[in-house]
């Protein structure tokens, strides 16, 4: 009896041991929230939060089973994956399957995969292991293989275009380049070069992606058709007012209003219930997260997972900074989706991933040292 | 490494980019947070006026539903338009004081609030429910003159599906009622989501289910401002629906009217067929209801009196009601015999009232026996010892085979209902069938002295009344077998182009054409000279006919007395028959449930039908049924 007892406790102790309860507890808080959200804005048709609280199953097992994978497992899967991930991407780019405008999908016969989602996190894990590798001889010569190896995945995503993803990954990457330590200098040098080649840049952009950045500058101008979606959010948003209209009460969302509702305009749904105060309260909960992933890369014992920890933070803070940026109207929107609110399994499971590699760094950092 | 070489320059400037990034987060949450001020307080009655002063809006236009006509263009089903007056429930601040106050001014009756409250329930949020139907014109005015007062109130014109003619073939025409949850099932199954919004009435059962998508028609659109009231300002944008496709019959309205007569109280089913297409003329299934009750949500009460009677009103008992054939099963056993070569038509038994199986008596219903019987005799006079020996002679298995291959104990496939499985298989026995539906070994097991019974078609045999008329009016049509169908033709409503359902063969059965004239010959002897003779006396044409009788309760040894016995165990009466013998225009299966014999009950009916068909000649009221008709067969066994 005493004996089931104690092998129950052990259990249960070695079921929870390498869990972050803060990390955990702001990322059910925010999933929390994106529930009740996904909840309301499919309330009046096919509702999917019951879905979604299956996908966030899933990812929660995925959560567990890599905080518990040391960071030397981590580092074995890192060039392997990345190879995979730019093969498959290579792969899209020759036989992939066009939606709405866009080669993004590998047909497999039976299902079909988005090859630029590994990459969001094994970008981060192929560099992270790559200052790891020549840590003690770092020049500017390793920094321009790191920038030459993040620029490959991103050309090949933001040329199928998806332009969301292709920031992610691109931006994932910067991270730990940032983090190994490239100058300042350097990057102020490379924001004044992108801001002079803006033209050119411009003249390489899809008609969809200039259309969206014009309208940014002015929705009114198309009010019906590109201007749309961030007319209708910045109305949904600012009719929510400073306590919103309430749970299930958003006019603007109930009424068919928002475009793509209970994807990648979640925030106009959750802005529009819950007003300036249900905002507020999101973005603390999202600071929360920043902050207890950089704090655990603060105390990360390698490069690797210092890297690794800060990349992975600031990937959260830039899914939900251009998320709620572009359906508040201050960035021009490309698909990316509030994190842990958005519907969606897969966003979910690379979400929870991250989670699950933060964890793993942080449970681990004692072992390590010894 | 790097570390201990200089331990701590490395991760100090680690730290410090992890500082600056933490504050490079802050200073862009604090923008969102401006970028949400601005929006959400600064800007709020801005846009609180948009979101409630500018909505362009999608209003789906409900298309009309496609007319129903009769083989003679007698309307059946159609849409009127009428004025209903309807409150949105989430503009209504109180719904109970404005329903009163609307009840001041416009009639406004218990079951209207009932049905109002029923349909809150299930409403959807900003939808307007409808609390008055078929508004007066003195009605829609006096509301306009009072409008003001009741915001979240309005009058709107809807259609509206009617039967006209009421509760006339109701099982054949089936009716629509209000989309539930597995009708939107079966729109998303069918990929017509799209297509049904605004929609709210579905067909629920008969012809309105099942050729659904072809009288829906497709939803138009129209793009449309509205005003914080909800009202529409001024309209965008029209894309106008179109109405659902017309549907003719090969139902005759009249024909099928006087059948349903002819039934008076009586409880029972009758098929019509067309021999030589298999379109339905007449399909009767007693009691009937009116499907108008059902057009708006029928009443909770109305449903109870429907659902819970004993006479089943709701069951189409013409593809839902197995019954076993009786007697009607002989014709079809005699050309089975003759297929095998198990008979010749000469070849005659002498019957002793009785046929011993194995010390088993099975008795003949005519005491003494019939002497001596052939096949044309054993059809005209009903008997059965002659097929108990033949039932035992040919085996169950070819029985079977043969029974099977005229469609019975098989799905028609007729056009009723969502799909086929609304129809009923009957049973069909056979060894196979019997270890299908049992358990138990002891129960699988096929016994020989089984078959005997199967032979005079009682016993395991059941089918539906949709099944016999198919069956004879394959035989009406030397072997060609066509599907029961309702629908003639198709009238697309854009192009006004009709598109025929073309008679469906299923298959040609290889019969001897002597062996079907022996059997078409017998049956004609029926109603001259055997047991439909009194109910076809006088009649100008040639009828074919056989008479048949379905036992409810088995009476062990007892002298059938139907008089002395409750109304309920009475026998089932049946009659098939087909007209004229040589060139079948009509074929029919009728059953009178609790009709006892089927020359007392069904026979008659049969015989108005066929007067009036081929005759022209109309009826007075209900057929007369003959109580001294006696000559049926029962089944004894002892």
């Amino acid at each position: 009896m005493t004996d089931l007892a104690a092998t129950l406790r052990y259990w249960l102790r070695q079921s929870v041991a390498h869990l972050d309860f803060p990390l955990l507890a702001i990322a059910a808080a925010i999933l929390g929230v994106g529930l009740l959200t996904v909840n309301s804005a499919t309330f009046d048709g096919n509702n999917r939060a019951l879905s979604q609280l299956m996908n966030a199953g899933v990812a929660f097992a995925i959560m567990w089973f890599v905080a518990r994978m040391p960071p030397q497992s981590l580092m074995r899967v890192a060039v392997p994956l990345y190879v995979l991930g730019v093969v498959l991407l290579v792969c899209v780019f020759l036989f992939g399957v066009k939606v709405n405008g866009a080669k993004r999908w590998l047909p497999l016969g039976f299902t079909r995969i988005q090859p630029s989602e590994i990459m969001k996190i094994a970008m981060p894990l192929m560099l992270a292991w790559y200052f790891q590798k020549f840590e003690a001889l770092l020049n500017w010569r390793h920094y321009l293989v790191a920038a030459l190896l993040l620029l490959v995945p991103f050309g090949l995503i933001a040329k199928q275009p998806d332009l969301g993803t292709a920031i992610l990954v691109g931006a994932a990457g910067f991270y730990v380049i940032f983090f190994a330590g490239l100058p300042w200098k350097v990057m102020f040098g490379l924001a004044v070069a992108g801001a002079s080649a803006a033209p050119l840049l411009w003249n390489m952009m899809h008609d969809y992606q200039r259309k969206r950045i014009l309208t940014l500058l002015d929705p009114t101008t198309d009010p019906l058709g590109a201007g749309y979606h961030i007319i209708q959010a910045t109305i949904a948003i600012g009719s929510g007012g400073a306590f919103g209209k309430g749970y299930l009460h958003g006019t603007q969302t109930h009424l068919e209003f928002i475009p793509e509702k209970h994807t990648d305009f979640i925030f106009a749904v959750f802005s529009e219930e819950w007003g300036l105060i249900g905002n507020l309260v999101l973005l603390v909960l999202y600071l929360l997260l920043i902050a207890r992933g950089l704090m655990i890369a603060g105390a990360a014992p390698t490069l690797f997972t210092r890297l690794l920890a800060g990349a992975i933070s600031l990937i959260f803070f830039t899914y939900a900074f251009v998320n709620m940026g572009m359906v508040s109207g201050i960035l021009p929107v490309v698909g990316v989706p509030l994190p842990f609110v958005s519907y969606g399994g897969t966003a979910l499971v690379t979400l929870f991933l991250g989670i699950g590699i933060l964890m793993s760094i942080h449970t681990h950092r004692m072992l390590v040292k010894k | 490494m790097s570390e201990f070489d200089n331990p701590d320059s490395g991760l100090e400037r680690f730290r410090s980019r992890i500082a600056v990034s933490l504050a490079a987060v802050l200073i862009a949450f604090l923008a969102l947070a401006g970028r949400f001020i601005w929006l959400q307080i600064v800007q709020h009655d801005y846009y609180t006026t948009r979101a409630e002063d500018n909505r362009i809006s999608l209003v789906p236009i409900v298309p009309n539903r496609g007319v129903i006509v009769d083989a003679n263009g007698l309307v059946l089903a159609r849409n009127y338009s009428a004025f209903t007056l309807e409150v949105t429930p989430s503009r209504v601040d109180d719904l109970e004081a404005t329903i009163n106050g609307l009840a001041e001014i416009i009639d406004v009756q218990v079951k209207d609030r009932k049905r109002f409250k029923r349909l809150l329930e299930d409403a959807k949020n900003f939808e307007s429910i409808p609390i008055r139907n078929r508004l007066t014109d003195e009605e829609v005015a006096r509301f306009a003159a009072h409008r003001y007062r009741f915001p979240g109130v309005e009058v709107k014109a809807r259609l509206f599906r009617q039967y006209p003619q009421g509760a006339l073939a109701s099982h054949a025409l089936g009716y629509i009622g209000r989309v539930a949850d597995k009708d939107v099932e079966w729109i998303d199954e069918k990929e017509q989501a799209a297509n049904y919004k605004g929609t709210e009435h579905i067909g629920k059962t008969g012809i309105e289910q099942r050729y659904e998508f072809e009288l829906h028609g497709k939803t138009g659109y129209e793009e449309v401002e509205i005003d914080a009231g909800g009202r529409a300002i001024r309209s965008l944008r029209r894309i106008p629906p179109i109405s659902g496709n017309n549907l003719a019959l090969t139902l005759d309205a009249k024909l099928q009217g006087m059948a349903e007569k002819a039934f008076g109280e009586r409880r029972g089913a009758l098929v019509a067929i067309d021999p030589s297409t298999g379109g339905i003329l007449a399909l009767v299934s007693t009691p009937t209801y009116d499907p108008n009750l059902f057009v708006d949500g029928i009443t909770p009460d109305n449903w109870k009196e429907l659902n819970e009677s004993i006479d089943k009103p709701m069951v189409n008992r013409v593809i839902n009601g197995a019954y076993p054939p009786g007697s009607t099963f002989k014709p079809f056993m005699a050309l089975a015999a003759l297929a095998a070569g198990k008979r010749t038509p000469a070849q005659a038994i002498s019957d002793p009232g009785f046929f011993n199986f194995g010390g088993h008596l099975f008795r003949d219903d005519k005491k003494g026996g019939h002497g001596m019987v052939d096949m044309y005799r054993s059809i005209v006079q009903s008997c059965d010892t002659y097929y108990y020996q033949l039932a035992n002679d040919m085996g169950i298995d070819a029985i079977a085979r043969f029974m099977g291959s005229v469609g019975l104990g098989q799905r028609t496939g007729v056009d009723l209902g969502k799909d086929e499985k609304g129809e009923s298989e009957g049973v069909l026995p056979s060894p196979e069938w019997k270890k299908r539906r049992f358990k138990k070994p002891e129960q699988q097991k096929w016994y020989a002295g089984e078959t005997i019974s199967i032979g005079i078609g009682q016993g395991y045999n059941a089918y539906t009344p949709i099944q016999l008329a198919q069956a004879v009016a394959t035989l009406a049509n030397n072997g060609v077998m066509y599907r029961p169908h309702l629908v003639h033709h198709i009238v697309d409503s854009k192009t006004g182009e009709q598109r025929l359902i073309e008679p469906q063969p299923i298959r040609t059965l290889n019969w001897k054409p002597e062996h079907v004239e022996v059997i078409k010959r017998a049956m004609l002897g029926v109603n001259k000279e055997g047991t439909g003779a009194r109910a076809f006396a006088g009649a100008p044409y040639e009828a074919a006919g056989k008479t048949g009788t379905a036992q409810v309760f088995s009476l062990k040894g007892g002298k059938y007395e139907s008089g002395r016995l409750n109304e309920r165990l009475r026998d089932h009466a049946l009659f098939i028959a087909f007209a004229p013998v040589d060139k079948p225009k009509i074929a029919l299966a009728v059953l009178v449930e609790n009709g006892g014999f089927g020359a007392q009950s069904a026979a008659p009916i049969a015989r108005m039908v066929f007067d009036y068909y081929l005759l022209g000649k109309v009826p007075g009221g209900p057929a007369a049924e003959d109580p001294t008709a006696r000559e049926e067969d029962e089944a004894d066994e002892e």
